[in-house]
């Protein structure tokens, strides 16, 4: 990116410093000299332009961007993430860019969009424990696929989309991204959490209202009724079974965290089961909270000790398991269970990895296998 | 400005049974692994270096070179690298029925033409299109010609400021061209 704004603009300024930051979350920190030079040229630049840069110990760019206010709703946020669209969860639109995309708009404060077509998706039924937003969202992969919102705009209403908390939005938000959408609302707010979002922002939430005139190329119906956990098997988050189908698949490795499950309510959730229990003997189960002020409240709850008694790995804050550079990969014939939101060939290492949401990868965990929590 | 009318040898991204691959992703395209990479010319060694079959993509591959993919390729990451490793070995073009949204922006930002034609998956199936074809694409008319089998087909046209943006030759390009 900078090398890219070097070339182009030499040392101009850019169009906001106020407006523009660096987040580093992918490697962080840095695990290889390649990285550790990158992140160096991005802090000088940043020194330079009056940039402020959220460093390797912050965690996860987008939801920093969350915790501090300045995403908000109604506005619009570009960064080099895939997952800017999580911004969805509190009515911001997030869209991720390559660097070339975000040189230009660090230059000039300004970008270009073809204005995606909308599709309404309403939402049935009821489920309950152990079921939840990672599992409505996995159901959702399996019944739109790649194609049905493809390039589109999604809004989601109905019962199960108008109860998510935050960070169940934050999870269903993130994952539109694999269903090859462009954004996904949840335009429904109860009181309750329009302050929760509030109190957790800092500022007041003014909730994103959809047009009263607007257009859905397309409504679709789903029903959740009963849901019970869903597992994505390798090698595509659409490749969704429910867990009693894959019950007993042997696993050698867990990991907790990433962009669409590493919020604080995703760790008590896995430390829930994990609680009076340990990670099997031979099992690897990494932890990686999404930012730090998850850590620090995961700290101060004593989730930390918990999780680490039990025998998980913690992480300092970022992407974790999701890529390679933080808390390693999966070897030839590994085979993993993660609450993260790929699985594609290759994407952690030569293993295979199956997406579950915080309970089921500590049920699988403790069992050494596939596991559903009331299976323990 | 960039050259409107491009003819080049295609290679068809088929799978073992002989279809077009669906939903291949940037990791498959250009590994997490290699994201320090910033040098262009370091980057064309990797592409397509993760997806099976195809992993000796960069040895073969010449200048010129257009690429006929299956729907919704380059979904996943918004790592530009994906794009400019095509870049990098000089392949002129790809055409797929569709792409995934960021790859798509990343390739016209970069004057790198993705033409989208959602007839393609058909005329891979009727062999209408096979790798060794020579294809000539012209851009602005958003049409092609598998001049080797003479069989002439359509894309869907780009929007306006799309096509700004890939005849200036690339966003920075174009951005000099606006206030």
């Amino acid at each position: 990116m900078v090398k890219n704004y070097k070339r182009e603009y030499g040392d101009e300024p850019v169009a906001d410093p106020d407006r523009t930051f660096f987040t580093f979350d992918l490697c962080a920190p840095a695990s290889s000299l390649k990285y550790a030079d990158n992140q160096q040229i991005c802090r000088i630049f940043a020194r330079k332009q009056n940039i402020r840069v959220f460093d390797v110990d912050r965690g996860i760019g987008s939801h920093v961007l969350m915790e501090e206010d300045l995403a908000e709703s109604n506005s619009t946020v570009v960064g080099t993430d895939s997952h800017m669209n999580i911004l969805g969860a509190i009515g911001c639109f997030g869209q991720g860019m390559g660097d070339v995309d975000i040189s230009f708009a660090f230059k000039t404060g300004k970008t270009w969009f073809e204005i995606p077509e909308t599709v309404r998706i309403l939402l049935r039924g009821e489920y309950s424990w152990p079921s939840s937003a990672k599992d409505l969202t996995l159901f959702l992969l399996k019944k739109l696929g790649t194609e049905k919102v493809a390039l589109k705009a999604v809004e989601f209403y109905g019962q199960p989309a108008e109860r998510l908390s935050l960070s169940g939005r934050i999870t269903l938000c993130s994952m539109v991204t694999e269903m090859a959408g462009i954004i996904g609302f949840v335009p429904e707010f109860k009181r309750s959490l329009v302050e929760e979002i509030g109190h957790f922002s800092g500022s007041k939430f003014s909730p994103l209202k959809p047009d009263k005139d607007c257009v859905y190329t397309d409504e679709i119906e789903i029903d959740l009724d009963g849901l019970p956990p869903q597992v994505a098997a390798p090698f595509s988050p659409t490749n969704v079974f429910s867990v009693s189908e894959l019950r007993g698949v042997r696993i050698d490795s867990g990991f907790i965290g990433s962009c669409t499950n590493g919020r604080t309510e995703d760790f008590e959730e896995a430390y829930r089961i994990l609680k009076g229990r340990k990670v099997k003997e031979d099992i690897m189960l990494k932890i990686v909270p999404a930012t730090k002020r998850v850590y620090t409240e995961l700290l101060e709850k004593g989730i930390i000790e918990g999780l680490f008694r039990s025998g998980a790995i913690i992480s300092s804050p970022g992407c974790g398991g999701c890529a390679e550079g933080m808390v390693g990969l999966t070897g030839e014939g590994e085979v993993q269970i993660s609450t993260g939101n790929r699985n594609f060939v290759g994407k952690q290492g030569k293993g295979k990895t199956y997406l579950a949401s915080p309970a089921v990868v500590a049920a699988s965990c403790a069992a050494g296998q596939i596991a559903s929590p009331e299976d323990l | 400005m960039k050259s409107t009318i491009h003819q080049g040898r295609i290679w068809v991204i088929l799978d073992e049974e002989g279809k077009l691959i669906a939903d291949i992703d940037t990791d498959q395209i250009y590994h997490n692994a290699f994201l320090h990479i910033t040098e262009l010319s370091e980057m064309g060694q990797y592409a397509m270096g993760n997806l099976e079959g195809w992993k000796d993509f960069a040895q073969k591959a010449r200048s010129g070179d257009i690429i006929v993919a299956g729907r919704n390729f380059g979904a996943g990451s918004s790592r530009q690298q994906a794009v400019d490793c095509f870049i990098s070995l000089k392949i002129r073009c790809i055409l797929a029925p569709s792409f995934g949204a960021i790859y798509f922006r990343n390739a016209i930002n970069s004057g790198f033409p993705l033409l989208r034609g959602p007839q393609l998956e058909e005329l891979v199936a009727q062999k209408g299109l096979e790798t060794g074809d020579l294809v000539e694409i012209d851009f602005r008319k958003s049409s092609g010609r598998n001049i080797t089998k003479n069989i002439i087909f359509q894309f869907n046209p780009m929007s306006q400021v799309q096509c700004d943006i890939f005849m200036a030759g690339g966003l920075f390009d174009y951005g000099k061209t606006i206030k």
